[in-house]
């Protein structure tokens, strides 16, 4: 059975810690007014201190809301909207990034694209696409402003774990049926593919046959 | 002025001159001969930059792993089995799986570095190297190129060259890395219902790839360097070598150039079966660059298949450029760490360490100091012990003869290699599957040896023994009469009698012909029946006729 609190409603001078009421032997807790959803959750939560920015804002204290209001603790003494954050708050109460200065844009020619497209198989498919490319090159070339004089490259953020070896024994295997499961075409066991590499069509029978592809 | 031939090897400035230059007369010897020089001026005035052509071939081997599992998962390596019957999730590339370091092929691949004098990378990375195709389900093979596994080694062996190809050159070739790398799964093309049928079972298995610097410069010296790797990888027991079976694969980087001027544009050839087809391929290839760059074209960098039918390169398919693999580092496996005794700290679990000095000491006796080690003890000819060593199993059997009898090392070699070598090849039978032992073969040239039986009877014996009716030698020559008369008595007696029957000779002799006296001979061989040794019957008679 869940338990629902109430709290008193009191006036605008209401005590700042609500105390649960006494319970009468077989009486329940009904919610107070539409809009006021009491909750264990809710309870818990007006015993945080909440920290500036996401506490509430100052309203006109009504009884409604009366018991929303901001609990006593170690920032009670605060006045609103003021000073430097509290101790305990890891997040920087005023933007600490600058700016980095913005390279020119990048120059991103036709033959990459189509280089490109070849090798990943991806497709650009218009204009918007290939300047978001130029944008998304333009942001990550924000990352050469740093020094990384005489620091080594890292290729694996397990460098400094040992590679496992494993012995040589065979553990796996002989699940054919389960391996061809999610193949489309299948032929005696064997996976069907297309013939192999067939050359993607040039660049100007490329847009008819964007056109005509499903996608 | 220097002579254009001098970059090539003595073959090949044979071949590539006695080809090129009908009209000219065809060296033979050293190049440094007056009559070479006289062609060489010649061909200069003719056709000037025909003789000036340098080959240049560079390979790629691909060696299988011989282990029981493959590189990165735990399947089976077999080399025939049901279709996609040995794959796992990984080798299918299904999501979520990763890829886990074999130890045995890691300790293959550091024996195979330290065969060929490599300096092994104590930290060495693997990267994914992308291209698409249907064997290749992930789009990614993973393979070591920034840092493999072992660098800067070399491999020695050795050429015939010569006016009859009996004189052995040694070569070294030197090998810019050795790298382990996943194997790509096998397609069959079905061109009828254009379509590819895709079988995973090889796809993950362990492969070193071995890649040579390009110090050779015709197809014979390729097909030299690549039998003797393969004798080596068997030796090791790290690779079984077979290239008709896909575990040896090689792949030849051929281009000409003229001397001091740069490399020229390369071509690859593949789809090449077994070393001789590997130096036709070479030669063909070689052959085609100079025909094509003489009359002003220009060779293509592109990738051609070897037709072992007609014997020449056909272009697979056209390298737009260069293919570009987009390598990136592979993410999923941290850096490769092999110890060796400094290196090695006690904190690290003995099951998990690859250490190089513990590894060196496993090595076995490759095929060159064993080479070395025959000449020396027993004093054969260097050409023998090539013929030897090849063979599986023979230098044992050869080993064995000669520690049960006392006969002449270099008689016995002559048995095995011209008698016993002969017999397995024509029944086409290994030497474990020979039915003269070693022992048998030692009681035969024992009795050779003290002058028991000639050798004609002996090679008779030794077919006999062939039979493998479970009969000695001495039985043999027992039951057929096989053994050289040993009484004195009787010699003189039959001898005696050949003279009297055969005056008119006897005159010829006395009045100085002895020529005759091989007739006599043969004459007293016949009443024996072949079992009197000539030598005593000349010395017989001449003692007599004189």
């Amino acid at each position: 059975m869940s338990v629902i609190i109430t709290a008193r409603i009191q006036g605008p001078s209401c005590s700042l810690s609500p105390r649960p009421q006494p319970l009468e032997p077989g009486s329940c807790l009904i919610p107070l007014g539409p809009g006021t959803m009491w909750s264990f959750t809710r309870r818990a939560a007006l015993w945080v201190p909440l920290p500036r920015r996401l506490s509430p804002s100052p309203r006109p204290r009504n009884a409604r809301t009366a018991v929303c209001g901001r609990p006593p603790g170690p920032s009670s003494g605060r006045p609103e909207g003021a000073g430097p954050a509290p101790a305990w708050s890891k997040v920087p109460q005023s933007p600490s990034w600058q700016p980095v200065e913005v390279c020119e844009f990048p120059e991103v020619t036709m033959e990459m694209i189509d280089h490109l497209e070849r090798l990943a198989l991806v497709d650009f498919r218009n204009q918007e696409g290939i300047e978001r490319l130029a944008d998304a090159i333009q942001f990550a070339n924000q990352l050469h402003a740093v020094d990384t004089e005489g620091v080594e490259p890292m290729d694996s953020v397990l460098e400094d774990r040992p590679l496992y070896l494993r012995e040589d024994t065979v553990t796996e295997g002989y699940c054919a049926e389960a391996i061809l499961s999610n193949a489309k075409q299948v032929v005696e066991e064997y996976f069907i593919a297309p013939p192999g590499n067939i050359p993607l069509p040039k660049k100007e029978e490329r847009d008819s046959f964007l056109q005509h592809s499903n996608r | 002025m220097a002579l254009p031939l001098v970059g090539l090897c003595a073959w090949c400035r044979r071949a590539l001159v006695s080809r090129t230059a009908s009209r000219l007369t065809v060296v033979r010897g050293s190049a440094r001969s007056p009559a070479a020089a006289a062609a060489a001026t010649a061909a200069a005035r003719d056709g000037r930059s025909k003789s000036k052509w340098m080959g240049v071939v560079g390979l790629e081997v691909h060696a299988q792993l011989c282990s029981n599992s493959k590189l990165f998962s735990g399947s089976r390596v077999q080399f025939s089995a049901p279709p996609n019957a040995l794959v796992s999730f990984l080798d299918a590339s299904l999501p979520g799986t990763l890829p886990v370091l074999n130890k045995h092929c890691v300790e293959a691949a550091v024996m195979t570095g330290l065969a060929l004098n490599c300096t092994i990378n104590k930290k060495s990375m693997f990267d994914r190297k992308h291209y698409f195709y249907a064997d290749l389900p992930v789009g990614y093979q993973i393979t070591q190129q920034r840092c493999p596994i072992a660098i800067n080694g070399n491999l020695a062996y050795s050429l015939y060259v010569g006016k009859n190809r009996n004189h052995m050159m040694p070569k070294l070739v030197r090998i810019q890395q050795i790298q382990l790398e996943q194997d790509s799964g096998r397609s069959l093309h079905d061109d009828a219902r254009t379509q590819t049928l895709i079988d995973l079972n090889r796809a993950g298995i362990g492969l070193m790839e071995i890649v040579m610097e390009p110090d050779m410069c015709c197809g014979d010296e390729a097909a030299a360097a690549v039998r003797e790797l393969q004798l080596i990888l068997q030796t090791l027991g790290t690779c079984h070598g077979n290239m008709a079976e896909g575990q040896l694969r090689v792949d030849a980087n051929v281009s000409v150039h003229q001397r001091g001027r740069p490399y020229g544009v390369r071509a690859e050839v593949k789809n090449i079966n077994s070393p001789r087809f590997l130096a036709r391929a070479i030669d063909y290839e070689i052959q085609r660059q100079i025909d094509i760059l003489e009359n002003g074209g220009k060779i293509l960098n592109e990738t051609r298949a070897f037709d072992y039918k007609t014997g020449q390169t056909i272009s697979m398919r056209d390298k737009e450029g260069k293919q570009d693999y987009r390598f990136m580092p592979e993410p999923n496996l941290p850096p490769l760490t092999i110890y060796d005794n400094e290196t090695l700290s006690s904190n690290v679990n003995p099951q998990q360490v690859v250490n190089i000095d513990h590894i060196r000491e496993l090595l076995p006796e490759l095929p060159d100091a064993k080479r070395k080690r025959l000449v020396k003890k027993y004093g054969i000819l260097a050409e023998h012990t090539f013929t030897l060593v090849n063979e599986d199993g023979l230098v044992q059997f050869f080993e064995t003869v000669l520690d049960q009898t006392e006969a002449n090392p270099k008689k016995v070699i002559g048995w095995i290699l011209n008698d016993f070598l002969a017999l397995l090849k024509q029944n086409n039978l290994s030497v474990n599957q020979s039915p003269i032992t070693p022992s048998a073969l030692a009681e035969l040239l024992t009795l050779l040896e003290k002058g028991f039986i000639s050798s004609s009877a002996a090679k008779q014996v030794f077919v006999e023994l062939w039979k493998g009716e479970g009969k000695s030698a001495v039985q043999i020559v027992e039951q057929k009469k096989l053994g050289l008369i040993q009484d004195h008595r009787k010699l003189e007696q039959i001898c005696q009698r050949v003279i009297e029957d055969h005056p008119s000779e006897i005159s010829e002799i006395q009045q100085g012909n002895w020529k005759v006296l091989n007739k006599l001979i043969g004459q007293v061989q016949r009443a024996t029946h072949g079992r009197a040794a000539p030598t005593v019957v000349k010395f017989i008679l001449e003692k007599k006729l004189s």
